[in-house]
């Protein structure tokens, strides 16, 4: 339906690492509700590695999938490779996008790039 | 599962019977309506027959029927037809800024070249001012273009009001009646019209199929030029299966209309009120005048194209003006023109029935809905804000900054 992949609609039906974190070590929030998505992504980390995930998401089923799918890639990793994530890495991951939405519903990179520098700025020493 | 339509203002199930009327046109009465023979006048009898049912159910005369390939032909043929026939005498437009796309882009195609078009705008309750549009004519006006009533929130537009004022300044007046065809009764003088688009597929009858009433002795120039089929206004042997088709459903429409809009308002009230209950769920447009098959709410805090896809799985067919749902990813122009914010606009889900409808598939929508929305709201940031008291329209970046 609506030009999604298998594995986008499966994400949707069953986002992975959705909700809030109790006292997260870095928050990042991109978008523009008037633009109709908005990502929020809080990480915890030990050792330098994403110890735990999760997001929170207004937007359409491109956008709740992307946000699914970083969790998942981001989790476990340490904070350099977690950068290194890029929006074609998540849309590859879900075995493609709709070209009409690679750029707006596409934004969880982003937002997990901004949770991790919010972490890094906080533990500025 | 069973599946659900509360889809009907983009399609309807072609009724049975109109069907049945069809058929023998594709493989035993296939003739040409043009040809001399047996074959030909069997086909040109359907199609004058079917001429007959259509102006009955608009209180039109047959001759004023001229048959298209749907509402966008109809549409276009319409404006384009007028402001070409009117060529040199004005080169003014006035029509409501919450149009279908079938005349809102002809509108733009004639600015481009050169025409000039007034976009009277509705206020909060999707209904246009009469007056508004009165105040937009000037000496050049040649055509007035005011749907009867709206495909997405399904407002009914004061059409008598400005045919009193369009006849009185003697200025061509065309109404959209796609949605109200079938649903409402459409009566052309009582409109007060010299132009009428109705599409067939929104009355149970056949998709690529449509009418265009046009009163006698309106000037319009045909956009099809050709062999001067339907009085030289439409170019192109005759569909006529879908000319037959067309003629049934205006007959089986005028026949049950009484009953079919009463069954029709009698479960869009029970669907309105129902989801209405919700919390920050809101009706898009006048609850009064409105289609009795139409039900647009918006839920704030989610997004229009997830709902739908999430109801999908549980077999409830519907449809959203999201962003994100439409091919331009811009907010549908109708939400806007009611001066929602942007942020409110994404929310919305349509719900169009038909006589089809059964009170069962309203409970069973009734059911299905609430936890959808609940679902998307519980991961939604934005419907967090708004619990929380807080302003939407901006957030806060953190990190570094993308704005989508």
């Amino acid at each position: 339906m609506a030009g999604y992949t298998d594995k986008v609609m499966e994400h949707f039906r069953n986002p992975r690492n959705m909700g809030e974190l109790k006292e997260p070590d870095g928050v990042g929030e991109v978008g523009n509700p008037a633009c109709g998505d908005v990502m929020s992504m809080m990480i915890k980390v030990k050792d330098g590695r994403i110890a735990d995930i999760k997001f929170q998401t207004f937007g359409c089923a491109a956008a709740i999938a992307t946000s699914s799918m970083i969790t998942e890639l981001a989790k476990g990793k340490t904070l350099e490779e977690a950068l290194k994530l890029t929006r074609t890495d998540v849309a590859e991951q879900l075995g493609g996008l709709p070209p009409i939405k690679m750029h707006c519903s596409n934004l969880a990179a982003d937002a997990l790039h901004a949770a991790i520098t919010d972490y890094l700025e906080r533990h500025k020493r | 599962m069973e599946r659900i339509y509360l889809d009907n203002s983009a399609a309807s199930r072609v009724d049975a019977g109109v069907l049945e009327a069809m058929l023998p046109y594709f493989t035993a009465k296939y003739g040409n309506a043009s040809s001399l023979h047996m074959f030909g006048a069997e086909a040109k009898d359907a199609m004058e027959a079917a001429r007959t049912q259509a102006a009955a159910l608009i209180n039109a005369k047959p001759e004023e029927i001229i048959f298209t390939s749907g509402g966008t032909e109809s549409d276009n043929l319409a404006i384009k037809g007028i402001a070409a026939a009117k060529c040199g005498k004005g080169d003014h437009i006035i029509t409501t800024n919450i149009e279908h796309p079938a005349v809102l882009e002809p509108c733009r195609y004639l600015e481009r070249l050169g025409y000039k078009v007034t976009y009277a705008r509705v206020g909060s309750d999707g209904i246009v001012d009469a007056n508004e549009v009165a105040k937009a004519i000037t000496d050049k006006t040649i055509l007035i273009s005011v749907m009867h009533a709206n495909n997405e929130i399904g407002t009914i537009q004061p059409v008598e009001e400005i045919g009193k004022i369009a006849r009185e300044r003697g200025i061509t007046f065309h109404t959209d009646a796609v949605q109200t065809a079938g649903k409402i009764p459409v009566d052309v003088e009582k409109l007060g019209v010299s132009l009428l688009s109705i599409s067939a597929h929104k009355l149970h009858g056949p998709k690529g199929a449509g009418i265009l009433y046009v009163r006698e002795g309106t000037p319009l120039e045909p956009l099809l030029h050709g062999g001067g089929h339907e009085n030289g206004l439409r170019s192109g042997t005759e569909n006529i299966p879908g000319i037959v088709g067309t003629g049934k459903a205006c007959e089986v429409a005028k026949r049950d209309l009484v009953a079919n809009a009463a069954h029709m308002l009698k479960l869009r009230d029970r669907l309105i009120g129902g989801l209405l209950t919700l919390d920050e769920a809101h009706l898009n447009g006048s609850r009064e005048r409105r289609l009795p098959n139409n039900a647009n709410i918006r839920f704030l805090g989610i997004e229009g194209e997830a709902l739908v896809l999430l109801l999908g799985e549980k077999g409830i067919a519907a449809s959203t003006g999201s962003a994100c749902s439409s091919k331009k990813l811009q907010a549908s122009h109708v939400l806007l023109a009611l001066g929602l914010p942007e942020w409110q606009t994404h929310g919305s889900l349509r719900l169009t029935l038909s006589k089809y409808t059964t009170a069962e598939e309203i409970d069973r929508a009734l059911a299905e809905i609430p936890p959808a929305v609940a679902r998307l709201r519980a991961m939604s940031p934005v419907w967090k804000k708004l619990k929380a008291g807080e302003k939407i329209g901006h957030v806060k970046e953190k990190g570094h900054a993308h704005m989508g």
